[in-house]
């Protein structure tokens, strides 16, 4: 198995994996970092997101054969205390029930909020509309990108 | 009013001083200082301080900061919040010196530690405010001793007890003495008015573990050794093994070992990625066990039920037949409904490690007891060997009452002798399922002058029927001639309760119907509803479940928060009530149309739970309700062939998404009765309320969930 060297979170991490291993997996499971969750696999439910550069992305489908130099973000990176903005607006708006999907919802909204820092109602609809909350949370994570945004 | 109740009944078996909970080891670092305060530090190491366990609910630090163990599990609906919230109330210390961590099971100390039907916090109420009242008095006890004074000159409040002199002592000064004191009887509870953190908008207590990406959930869980299980199981209902080849399996980088037990065969690796590639090259050959049943042939089965004449009768007023021949009409209908998956965000897993000391199980469960118990039985050993700890679960909705994963990781920890973590994919999730039933509903109504005369409902439903206490709904007791009948269809499909059992489909079926019986009798729907109530008001029939008074209050509250009657134009509204869970809801859904297809915009909820223990995570409940229910109401569709299900992931399976999402509007009835759940009331009235909006808007009178699949394809694509 290859060695495969990682910027995740500011830190350089090597990481001996197959290929074909998922972001997710090497992040879970090798790196003991947790937050980012396990949905669905074929990157259709969101819960897995990661910012890879500056972009949203799915890391249950990102093998880590393909990542090469891009630093990683990942919701334990987000902020050092829980001060992202959009953290902050999270626990305003008291967003969670079962909380599971919720990382990869503010890994969604920190890097949109990034590209357009003061979206319509219709854009955070929009840009929140791949990510899944069974618990239904919705009225809440589209009022916290909202303050999330006011507070950027 | 109920807050003045005593302690008379509560048990005393829950002041037991514990040994289970001594050392630190439950305080896991977390403090709600930070949860209440955003950006505020908090003054103290909790993890630090000298904690004293007072009781299995309650432990008191030397500095006064309490610990309470929420005893139920917490699957999104609250409880870890909620729970101790009303212990704190009664033992009357300051929220911000409060931290709340996860009891473990235990079956001494705590009561009904399930996680189902909307029970808890309704079960819970008078023993947690007895527990904190009880501690409470424990502690202004010791402080009057250390005093030399008489208690009842003595009060406590916010953590602080003061005698008559002014002078003052911290509970973190008495605990120690408190602790070895006899316990009190009959100690008084605080009235609604004095609540100081009850009514109070409290954060969900795990937040700041939740949005920083802490471990908390079952998945999350590592134990020294652990190694990964995923497990293959038949690939349809109705098929057995035969055999299978694991070589490709053990080529695989990372996998451990390969273990058949039953009909199962679980791949073990060292990480969850060899496991799920170890499972995906297993080859394995299976025989069909009898016909393999789809969809098309439990529908054939349960209209062939409706159609017949055996039924097991589960209430019957009046004489239904004969006002049916009298009648000026009868109207019937009859609706459809799919099986569904529960499909929890984190998919199901469980910890396990079987020694022969012990059985160590970790995990997401909403049903710990008798979890544990199965255990037992199922590695033969004795229950007390069997410690079980409870994390907090990606979502429950009814799939982790089932155990079957826990025994699954305990069975594999057994064989293959070492620490197992089974990690369901999403595609083992949706095809291991122990789904809501299909089910059809046929409902026949006669009218004569004007009133409804006689209302016969038939149930037609796969490995089951109704709970006992549903045939005592709305609208039993409100018309006289009234009849439930049941009849079921026995299939090899797993099956189980989902959120809001039976309800869930019920609700919409039931009040799609009397809005079409408002139309036929040229009535406003509410209007209807809150005649009917008349009838069941003062009833001494000790059956009926539901308040006529509550419900009408209920119905009056929405329809003046919802403008109904009075929406602008090109918004139609659909209305409808229904009582579950020991809470009335009713809801009013407005619809517009865009592109000449209806988009829900917003639903209006009034809600009579009782006193509101939590707002702030109430009304969450209620919003999440409401959306799930019209999203599995709209899309949720869950077919098989040939005993295998058609959808496994969400490519193929729709789950209700931000852009399709309405806006929720929650208001609460304010009443001083007894708090009743709501993780599950909010979602039943939302399908019939959509549909009967929908109906206004469109004409068409929708029968079948999902609603996508009687609307126009196009209607697909068309989002809010």
């Amino acid at each position: 198995m290859p060695n495969y060297t990682l910027k995740v979170n500011g830190k350089s991490v090597t990481v001996n994996a197959d290929p074909d291993t998922p972001l997710l997996w090497v992040l879970r499971d090798e790196l003991d970092m947790v937050g980012t969750k396990f949905g669905c696999g074929i990157a259709q439910c969101g819960a897995c997101t990661v910012h890879l550069g500056e972009d949203a992305i799915r890391s249950c489908s990102l093998p880590i054969g393909n990542i090469g130099n891009e630093p990683i973000t990942t919701i334990e990176g987000l902020s050092k205390d829980g001060s992202h903005p959009v953290q902050e607006a999270w626990k305003e708006i008291d967003v969670p029930q079962c909380g599971y999907c919720q990382a990869g919802q503010m890994m969604t909204a920190s890097a949109f909020l990034k590209q357009n820092p003061n979206p319509s109602k219709e854009e955070i609809r929009e840009a929140m509309h791949g990510n899944i909350c069974r618990c239904a949370s919705y009225n809440r994570i589209e009022k916290a990108v909202q303050l999330a945004a006011q507070k950027s | 009013m109920e807050s003045k109740k005593s302690t008379l009944q509560f048990s005393r078996r829950n002041f037991l001083r514990t040994s289970a909970l001594a050392g630190g080891g439950m305080l896991i670092g977390f403090n709600l200082l930070t949860a209440c305060k955003p950006g505020v530090k908090p003054p103290v190491d909790i993890s630090k301080l000298n904690f004293n366990d007072f009781n299995a609910f309650i432990k008191i630090s030397d500095e006064g900061y309490v610990t309470i163990f929420s005893p139920n599990p917490e699957i999104g609906q609250g409880v870890k919040t909620s729970m101790p919230m009303i212990i704190a109330e009664e033992l009357d210390v300051s929220w911000d010196k409060v931290n709340v961590a996860q009891g473990i099971l235990d079956q001494k100390n705590y009561q009904r530690q399930v996680a189902g039907g909307s029970q808890s916090i309704r079960f819970g109420w008078d023993a947690l405010r007895q527990t904190g009242a009880t501690a409470k008095q424990m502690l202004v006890n010791a402080a009057a001793v250390k005093w030399g004074v008489d208690a009842s000159t003595c009060t406590a409040s916010e953590g602080v007890i003061t005698n008559a002199n002014g002078d003052t002592l911290g509970y973190g000064d008495v605990v120690k003495e408190a602790a070895g004191l006899e316990v009190p009887e009959n100690v008084p509870l605080k009235e609604l008015k004095d609540y100081k953190i009850i009514g109070q908008d409290i954060r969900n207590v795990d937040i700041d573990k939740i949005r920083t990406g802490k471990p908390l959930f079952g998945l999350d869980y590592k134990a020294e050794g652990m190694v990964y299980a995923s497990v293959m199981r038949p690939p349809a209902f109705g098929k057995n093994l035969v055999n299978f080849d694991d070589t490709a399996a053990k080529a695989v980088n990372g996998v451990i070992d390969v273990v058949k037990f039953g009909d199962k065969i679980a791949v073990l690796g060292k990480n969850t990625w060899a496991a799920m590639k170890g499972k995906k090259v297993l080859k394995a050959q299976w025989k069909d066990d009898g016909k393999l049943e789809s969809t098309s042939d439990h529908d054939k089965e349960l209209l062939k039920i409706l159609n017949g004449n055996k039924f097991d009768i589960r209430r019957e007023d009046g004489n239904v037949k004969r006002v049916f021949a009298q009648a000026d009409k009868v109207i019937e209908r009859t609706f459809e409904s799919p099986f569904l998956p529960h499909n929890c965000m984190e998919p199901m897993n469980f910890y396990a490690n079987v020694t022969a000391e012990k059985v160590h199980l970790v995990g997401p469960i909403q049903t710990p007891a008798w979890t544990a118990s199965r255990v037992s039985k199922l590695l033969g050993r004795k229950p007390e060997e069997i410690h079980l700890e409870m994390t907090r679960m990606g979502g429950g909705f009814g799939r982790r009452l089932y155990g079957d994963f826990a025994l699954e990781a305990a069975e594999i920890s057994n064989l293959s002798k070492k620490p197992v973590k089974v990690v369901f994919s999403r595609e083992d999730d949706m095809a291991a399922g122990i789904y809501r039933p299909a089910i059809k509903y046929r409902i026949a109504a006669s009218m004569k002058g004007g009133k409804i005369t006689g209302y016969h409902l038939k149930e037609a439903a796969i490995n089951g029927n109704m709970y006992g206490l549903i045939p005592n709904f709305f609208p039993a007791g409100c018309i006289p001639n009234y009849k439930v009948s049941t009849g079921n269809y026995k299939s090899k499909m797993t099956t189980g309760a989902w959120r809001a059992p039976y309800t869930n489909f019920l609700a919409f079926a039931e009040q799609s119907f009397f809005n079409e019986l408002a139309q036929e009798l040229g009535k406003d729907h509410p209007q209807l509803l809150i005649e009917l109530l008349q009838n069941v008001k003062g009833t001494t029939d000790k059956r009926i479940e539901y308040s006529g008074q509550r419900m009408e209050d209920t119905i009056r509250l929405v329809v003046e928060k919802s403008n109904w009657g009075k929406a602008p134009s090109g918004t139609y509204q659909g209305f409808a009530a229904y009582y579950s869970h020991n809470t009335h809801v009713a809801e009013v859904a407005d619809v517009e149309m865009k592109d000449g297809y209806p988009i829900v915009k917003k639903v209006t909820v009034a809600v009579d739970c009782g006193i509101v223990v939590n707002p702030l995570g109430a009304k969450n409940q209620v919003e999440g309700g409401v959306i799930d229910g019209i999203g599995h109401a709209m899309y949720g569709n869950f077919t098989f062939k040939n005993g295998e299900p058609e959808a496994k992931n969400f490519d193929r399976y729709r789950l209700i998404r931000m852009q399709e999402t309405p806006q929720v509007d929650v208001h609460f009835v304010q009443n001083d009765k007894s708090p009743t759940g709501l993780g599950e009331p909010g979602l039943p009235p939302a399908g019939g309320a959509v549909a009967n909006a929908i109906q206004a808007a469109t004409g068409k009178r929708l029968l079948n969930q999902p609603f996508i699949q009687e609307l126009d394809k196009k209607a697909n694509t068309i989002l809010g």
